[in-house]
């Protein structure tokens, strides 16, 4: 699979991204400069983590205007994979690629820590090589991942399993404590209706290796992997999204 | 020409910021503040178009770019120029 790492001015997770799916999973991966008007036949697009444009306006905000997002919109309409970490999912919630909005966190704080989600959703692209109740460690580094939606989306997000994880504390429990950042319904990560793009606050990037202390997000990736390969040899299988 | 856009979050929408600025505010001794909505400014030159051109072109922007009107509202008006 050919995966395609977008660079902003201010993206700061695009090499940990690049690193993983090319020298971890050993994936051609190539980087694509936001000004770019060329997806150079990627598979799958990665919306990195970081600060895209100082995160100025709103975090998110300005980076849908790049000549390639005009692209990656296209290619997501039709049937592309995308996943937005992180500030990509900002990204991907200020294109309206996905519903909702990010507010601050619930304690005005920039939060950097482990934490853990429960994967709600495993019959998604993004999922399909894990379990659902499955708990993932992975790393959060965010100050506006409080994640918000009006009750109607919030309804449709929650019809249409497209929640894909919440967090949640060590043994899966979705409690109060555990939802750092305040997130509605402590969603972090969900999916399109389509199924082909996904966003999430976590950086599944930082746990993909045993040196890093947690492989977790992992999962993330290789299921966009086994998705592909099986689009590719046009076998059956879980279907993706909805059930 | 020029116009002030201003964007808050919406009635409904949770806003930390306020929040914390009226808490301040009421460590101050300030009982009489009851709440605080925090929100942008935006000043706006504008030139080659008339007043009306301008009624339909700020909204537009201040929808499309300024607020996202997911979370937030916006208001604006016509400000003398200095």
């Amino acid at each position: 699979m050919k995966f395609g790492v977008v660079q902003f001015p201010g993206s700061n997770c695009d090499w940990d991204a690049f690193h993983v799916l090319r020298n971890v999973l050993n994936q051609e991966t190539v980087m694509l400069w936001h000004k770019d008007h060329d997806l150079q036949g990627v598979d799958g697009v990665v919306l990195p983590g970081g600060f895209s444009y100082g995160d100025y306006l709103r975090s998110g905000a300005i980076a849908r205007f790049s000549p390639l997002m005009r692209e990656v919109k296209a290619f997501a309409k039709r049937g592309g994979h995308v996943l937005g970490i992180c500030n990509g999912f900002q990204v991907l919630l200020e294109m309206g690629l996905l519903p909702g909005a990010m507010l601050r966190n619930r304690n005005l704080k920039f939060l950097c820590q482990h934490v853990h989600i429960r994967v709600e959703n495993a019959r998604t692209a993004f999922t399909r090589a894990g379990q659902k109740g499955q708990v993932l460690r992975i790393p959060i580094a965010h100050f506006e991942g409080n994640y918000y939606a009006p009750p109607r989306t919030r309804a449709e997000l929650i019809r249409k399993h497209q929640v894909v994880f919440r967090y949640c504390d060590a043994t899966g429990a979705v409690t109060e404590e555990a939802n750092v950042n305040g997130s509605l319904d402590a969603i972090a990560g969900i999916v399109n209706e389509a199924g082909n793009v996904m966003g999430l606050m976590p950086h599944p990037e930082r746990a993909s290796e045993a040196l890093l202390g947690s492989t977790d997000g992992r999962v993330i990736f290789e299921s966009l992997i086994a998705s592909f390969a099986r689009r590719k040899t046009g076998s059956g299988g879980k279907p993706k999204g909805r059930r | 020409m020029k116009v002030r856009v201003l964007v808050s979050f919406k009635d409904s929408v949770l806003d930390p910021q306020g929040q914390t600025v009226t808490n301040a505010l009421h460590t101050l001794g300030y009982a009489a503040v009851r709440d605080v909505r925090q929100g942008k400014v935006f000043d706006i030159a504008l030139e080659n178009l008339t007043k009306i051109e301008a009624q339909a072109l700020v909204p537009e922007i201040a929808r499309k770019v300024l607020a996202n009107p997911i979370i937030e509202k916006f208001d604006w008006q016509f400000i003398e120029e200095t």
